[in-house]
């Protein structure tokens, strides 16, 4: 099963790697880990998504990294009502002959392309997990040559900020 | 006032009332040692800093304070993991401080340069690297607080070359703010009702006492409870001394080398109520077949404890300083008799148990038994000493054998196992106690990892009874190739040219020896009433095993309980 935490840290050197270090050490799997500064300068904000095997072994984890001094606040978004994006560039072969059918995949995607020349072009696009998946495997045709995801990201509607889960 | 920061240190550690330190100068924390001198403040060289940060580990051990450790940059810093890993294992409250290169020199693979910070992460509960004079006084007061709050354990501090030499107008901190960090004491008195409640139906209760009991300096509290309900009781290795050892509900220690009784109660029971424990492997075995029939209750500090092991049915999240008064209270107020809370039946069979299957020994009578040199120490010293140990057969031993009486009488490596703990930890717990016995039993192989502190030992005048439990060979790695491996006795014979007697006296420590049995009695005696050090090498049979054993991976009730020598 796969739950998103949203993991409020003092923005301190170091502090991603502790957070990654315990969960890995702990031999909990993550799915992905994405780091930014928030509202408040001291601190960032990290969100990951984890799988694991069931609720008891999810209350490890978060019990584990509320031990880190430096956690401020774990919550657990896996069933609030939140949305979720995850930005991703990808690299695809591009010639005169099948540039216009890309530019088609593009728009239908909502996609955006942000830099073209003549062999390739970068399409960037930002949605959840499951759109910039099918993109990517529509995009496989064409011939991808890189891709760089950002890792999800979250937030929950309406009023309640994470800090006051 | 204008102070170095060198001094800063020493000023802080005076504020946080530490009265001794343990550690090893080198280049990087010279400035620091120079502070030291200047205000002469309390010090001890040991020969290695591993030696440093165990007898700071023993030191915290026998009072309940912070101990505290200094060390070099790089290898004097690497020299310390071994001690940390030991106090995280066995949540210790440590302050380790090492010297770090200059600030200019860090990242750059400079002379005895090691991140420090990032080889401790995972065996610290927080670490430091300050480049900044301005952190310095900051860091001292959250290391020394984080330390010693919730559930204790080792923070390192890693203070670079500069910032000793640089000054400052020192003010020390009154207060900490640790957005992230809560110390949590009371928890949710409703829980306890529940525990009350489960307590009082059940028909085969157990009481299992581990490490957070000693830590936490509950142990009245936990004989209360025991007093008033006469439940069994089971210890870890960590919770020993918490109950009296010969006190009739105690069925002494559970698990791997776990008495018949403990055992065999763990397995019937249909209430096991763990106080300060973390189920440690080798107290559970396969955890899917410990305490089959039984309703688990798990009191701990620490949230993180509770249900990775072994699944909770009810959990009280608290200090023990906080649940196990309130727990009293609430027993009291129900005026039950004993026998209502522990049925006469059960009691009956447990002690049943007991009588039935004591601890066995595989020797043929007339030879020099361990278990007999343990007994011996215990009766001479009235099982008022302070004992330590290292790690092998004759720490289960000690564990099955002395009758301790107190709490923090027993000073052990229980999670990580550490061999070489036990004599500086003895010599950081003799430090702080000086009208106390304090007794190390060791063996052949675990004294000779850090022996080099005899001569801390002999330097500082300390009463230190060293018993060497020399069979000869590795002793549990030894048992376990008899008993697992087909006799395949690789490498773990330590039969060579080493005389521990000399090797006591080469570093100012006495040696006496004993060769047969009726030698024992008078060596041990002597050696308990002799002035300063002693070392006393008591040569023994290599075959004999420690027992019961529950091989690894088997039941509890599935014990070997008799020798199986070929």
């Amino acid at each position: 099963m796969k739950y998103i935490l949203a993991v409020l840290v003092e923005n301190r050197p170091g502090v991603l790697t502790h957070i990654s270090g315990l969960i890995s050490r702990r031999a909990f799997n993550i799915e992905s880990i994405a780091a930014g500064p928030t509202e408040e300068v001291d601190t960032t904000r990290i969100t990951i998504g984890v799988e694991v095997e069931d609720e008891f072994e999810l209350e490890q984890v978060v019990n584990q990294l509320s031990k880190l001094v430096n956690v401020i606040k774990i919550a657990n978004i896996t069933y609030v009502d939140s949305i979720q994006r995850e930005l991703a560039l990808i690299k695809v072969r591009a010639n005169k002959a099948n540039r216009s059918d890309l530019v088609d995949v593009v728009e239908i995607f909502r996609a955006k392309i942000v830099d073209v020349n003549r062999e390739t072009l970068v399409v960037e696009l930002s949605g959840e997990e499951s759109k910039i998946d099918a993109l990517c495997e529509v995009l496989t045709d064409f011939g991808i040559l890189e891709i760089v995801r950002t890792g999800r990201i979250a937030i929950s509607r309406g009023p309640v900020p994470a800090k006051d889960m | 006032m204008k102070m170095l920061g060198a001094e800063v240190v020493i000023e802080c550690l005076k504020a946080e009332e530490v009265d001794i330190v343990f550690g090893y100068p080198g280049g990087a924390v010279l400035t620091l040692y120079d502070a030291l001198f200047k205000t002469d403040f309390p010090h001890i060289l040991t020969r290695h800093e591993q030696g440093a940060v165990h007898a700071a580990d023993g030191y915290a051990r026998a009072t309940g304070k912070t101990g505290v450790c200094f060390a070099t940059s790089g290898p004097g810093g690497t020299n310390l993991v071994t001690g940390i890993a030991t106090a995280y294992m066995d949540s210790i409250p440590l302050v380790a401080i090492t010297g770090q290169v200059g600030v200019s020199l860090i990242g750059k693979d400079s002379f005895q340069e090691a991140d420090i910070c990032g080889i401790t992460t995972p065996i610290t509960k927080h670490n430091y690297l300050v480049k900044k004079i301005q952190d310095l006084p900051g860091v001292m007061k959250e290391a020394f607080y984080i330390a010693r709050t919730g559930r204790p354990g080792p923070v390192l501090i890693d203070i670079s070359k500069d910032v000793f030499n640089d000054t400052l107008d020192f003010v020390y901190p009154e207060t900490v703010c640790l957005r992230g960090y809560r110390s949590l004491f009371a928890g949710d008195s409703n829980q306890i009702d529940l525990v009350i409640e489960s307590l009082e139906k059940a028909e085969k209760p157990v009481i299992f006492v581990g490490g957070g009991v000693n830590i936490s300096g509950t142990s009245e509290e936990m004989r209360k409870v025991i007093n008033l309900t006469g439940i069994p009781v089971i210890a870890s290795l960590m919770g020993l001394g918490c109950i009296p050892s010969d006190a009739p509900e105690h069925l002494g220690m559970v698990g791997m080398h776990g008495t018949y009784a403990a055992n065999m109660a763990t397995m019937d029971c249909d209430l096991l109520m763990g106080i300060g424990v973390r189920f440690d492997d080798r107290v559970t075995s396969l955890v899917q077949n410990f305490a089959p029939k039984a309703t688990i209750i798990h009191f701990d500090i620490d949230p993180a404890e509770v249900n990775k092991n072994v699944r909770a049915d009810l959990k009280v999240i608290g200090d023990l300083r906080w649940s196990l008064p309130l727990l009293c209270e609430k027993i009291a107020e129900r005026s039950l008799t004993k026998k209502q809370w522990a049925k006469a039946e059960w009691v009956d069979l447990v002690q049943e148990w007991k009588r039935e299957k004591p601890l066995a020994s595989s020797l043929p009578a007339g030879g020099i038994r361990p278990q007999t040199v343990i007994e011996k120490v215990s009766e001479l010293t009235q099982g008022e000493a302070i004992i330590v140990t290292d790690v092998g057969q004759h720490q289960m031993w000690t564990a099955q054998s002395y009758n301790f009486n107190t709490q923090r009488s027993f000073l052990t490596s229980g999670g990580l196992g550490t061999m070489g703990y036990g004599l500086p930890a003895a010599i950081g717990a003799q430090i702080t106690l000086p009208e106390k016995d304090v007794v190390l039993f060791t063996g052949d192989g675990s004294i000779m990892m850090n022996c080099q502190e005899l001569a801390t030992l002999a330097d500082n005048g300390l009463p230190v009874k060293i018993i060497v439990m020399n069979n000869q060979v590795l002793g549990m790695v030894n048992q376990w190739q008899r008993m697992f491996y087909g006799k395949r006795y690789s490498h773990s014979s330590t039969k060579g040219c080493t005389d521990f007697v000399k090797l006591a006296e080469a570093m100012g420590v006495a040696g006496l020896r004993v060769t047969k049995s009726e030698e024992l009695n008078i060596v041990l005696e002597k050696a308990l009433k002799m002035e300063g050090p002693v070392l006393v090498d008591v040569l023994l049979p290599e075959t004999e095993d420690v027992l019961p054993m529950v091989a690894p991976g088997g039941r509890l009730d599935q014990m070997v309980l008799r020798g199986i020598i070929g």
